[in-house]
């Protein structure tokens, strides 16, 4: 197990830099200089100098991205050229909006997903099979953003159960914080789940032709008990997987549905800043998102293996 | 004929249709401005209604349908020019440094989601229906070479390719020749998945702005322009929305019906 952990460990750490340069690449391309952009057309040639030395614009590419990467690693992410503030306060800010609300949308999907596959499976070509499977088909085609106006129109603007938009933060506790991000992670979920719930079915029915479960019938389990005893922990091993795709997913996600609900999220951070052409903040919100997407599946990799043993001699 | 396969074809053929028929004839010109006549619901004059501009929402749904379809379109075959040839490739080296490499960087491509390419990308040249296009097809790449791969290391074990290799082909040439055809099939059934997924995903980048620009019309900015009124005018925001979700439901239901329809193992039963 632990050299198959190092030897992810490694991969990790070249798709970490890769993926870093490959920013730092695209960002380096965009046309126009940053402080001539913040100073102005009018600007002294002696303050513009300046400015581009304070901002550590005046060095080489290759010196101007290892203090970029040095300096993310220490958890110094540059300054905005916006607002002149320092880009780690501006992200870590918006974060407590964005992990949150991907968190929750997530452990929503799954509770929904679960139930819902194994019912399915359970009751294979039954009505409530078909009916799952519908719904299934039909979530998958649902655009999350359009849901959520949906979900807003109902909940927020006839029922007025919830707010139609803005976040009041964390500080009037969580229930609170939890109840003002409901209606951003359910849009969010639903389609997931049904994605979630197929994989789950499909999943499930591989496992209930297998010889060990046949075994587990003769040695005189019921085929509820077979299923929750022997089925469920097999069939858990491609789901993982799309957990894990799923975060990164539900991440990006929340971009969008930030913009439906109005909240002080990433996603908003990201297009003020490229309409304001604050690029900075634009590369380190995107490298955060890469880091994230590049971590979870680094880490659903170690608990597949951890999950199938056989795993860990493949590699 | 499997029933998913009519089912989905159809929905897919009306979107197409009305997208084609767009060129030449709209109920009413799409980008005409009527501001007396706005809001209207759906009925009447206007099938299904007006925007708050008084624009027809038919005929921009017509309209909008070009979009969506030639974003997913170009889309799907930017992942498929680039990401089956990847594949086979890899396949036909497979374990080298080559496959390697190749399924190191599908991993690299994995983690930047179509979103966050067209952040990078609007960044630097700014939003347009192009960048939709090149985010979602970059995106498409990797699921592409992965499958082609993975569809191909299977054929390269079989006794048609050995036979091929004694005959002194090249490993290009049998990829091309031999293994290619054989995994037709499973390409047009990704394909139409990737086609749906670029349909959602051309909707979610032009809603939040990245993607197609005025005047083009697209259902993503339609639900955009929707969104402050909703409340007064629900139907702005129903019909792109259903609109999307049909023509969605309807390449997935074709892809499923085609993999049934297309899986020779299905065919001998059927025989």
């Amino acid at each position: 197990m632990l050299r198959y952990a190092l030897k992810r460990l490694l991969s990790l750490v070249i798709s970490l830099a890769v993926a870093s340069l490959v920013i730092f690449a695209v960002i380096e391309v965009a046309p126009g200089d940053p402080a001539s952009f913040m100073l102005g057309m009018n600007a002294q040639p002696e303050t513009l100098a300046a400015l581009r030395s304070e901002l550590g614009l005046d060095v080489s590419k290759v010196q101007r991205y290892f203090a970029w990467i040095s300096g993310m690693l220490s958890g110094d992410f540059g300054t905005s050229y916006t607002y002149r503030t320092p880009v780690i306060d501006m992200i870590s800010g918006r974060l407590w909006v964005s992990l949150p609300l991907a968190l929750y949308a997530l452990t929503l999907s799954t509770l929904i997903a679960f139930p819902a596959g194994i019912y399915a499976a359970s009751r294979r070509g039954q009505v409530g099979d078909v009916g799952v499977m519908g719904a299934t088909q039909l979530g998958v085609a649902v655009p999350n953003f359009w849901f959520a106006m949906i979900l807003v129109l109902i909940f927020a603007i006839k029922l007025r159960w919830f707010a139609a938009g803005g976040f009041v933060g964390w500080d009037k506790g969580l229930w609170v914080g939890l109840h003002g991000l409901t209606l951003p992670a359910i849009a969010l979920a639903l389609p997931q789940a049904a994605i979630l719930a197929r994989v789950m079915l499909s999943s499930l029915l591989d496992v209930l032709g297998e010889d060990f479960m046949r075994t587990a019938r003769a040695k005189g389990l019921s085929a509820r008990q077979a299923l929750w005893r022997h089925g469920l922990r097999n069939a858990l091993i491609p789901v993982l997987t799309i957990i894990g795709l799923q975060f990164s997913f539900l991440l990006a996600g929340s971009i969008i549905i930030e913009q439906v609900f109005y909240l002080p999220g990433l996603g908003r951070l990201v297009f003020q800043a490229i309409s304001a052409r604050d690029l900075i903040v634009v590369e380190s919100v995107v490298m955060l998102l890469v880091f994230s997407v590049i971590i979870v599946n680094f880490l659903v990799d170690l608990a597949y293996a951890a999950v199938d043993p056989r795993l860990r001699s493949r590699v | 004929m499997n029933r998913n396969l009519i089912l989905g074809g159809a929905l897919t053929a009306v979107f197409v249709l009305a997208a084609l028929v767009s060129f030449v004839w709209t109920p009413f010109d799409h980008a005409a401005l009527n501001i007396p006549n706005k809001l209207q619901i759906p009925g009447g004059v206007h099938l299904l209604g007006t925007d708050h501009f008084g624009r027809d929402i038919l005929s921009m749904i017509m309209v909008g349908a070009r979009t969506s379809i030639a974003v997913a379109l170009v889309a799907v075959g930017i992942g498929m020019g680039l990401g089956v040839p990847l594949g086979l490739w890899a396949a036909a080296r497979q374990g080298s440094w080559l496959d390697e490499l190749i399924m190191r960087g599908n991993d690299l491509v994995f983690a930047f989601p179509s979103l966050v390419i067209a952040i990078l990308i609007t960044a630097i040249f700014g939003a347009g229906a192009v960048n939709a296009i090149i985010a979602i097809g970059i995106f498409n790449i990797p699921v592409f070479a992965r499958i082609t791969r993975g569809a191909a290391l299977s054929i390269w074990q079989r006794e048609f390719i050995l036979a091929a290799r004694v005959a002194g082909k090249s490993a290009a040439r049998i990829s091309v020749e031999h293994i290619l055809p054989n995994v037709t099939n499973l390409l047009i059934v990704q394909g139409t998945i990737q086609f749906s997924l670029g349909i959602l995903a051309e909707a979610g980048l032009s809603y939040v702005g990245l993607g197609a620009q005025p005047p083009l019309p697209s259902w993503g900015r339609m639900l955009a322009d929707a969104q402050t009124l909703v409340s007064i005018a629900p139907h702005m925001a129903l019909i792109p929305g259903f609109a999307i979700i049909l023509m969605v439901l309807g390449l997935n239901l074709m892809g499923d019906g085609l993999r049934d329809y297309l899986d020779p193992r299905l065919r001998v039963a059927r025989a």
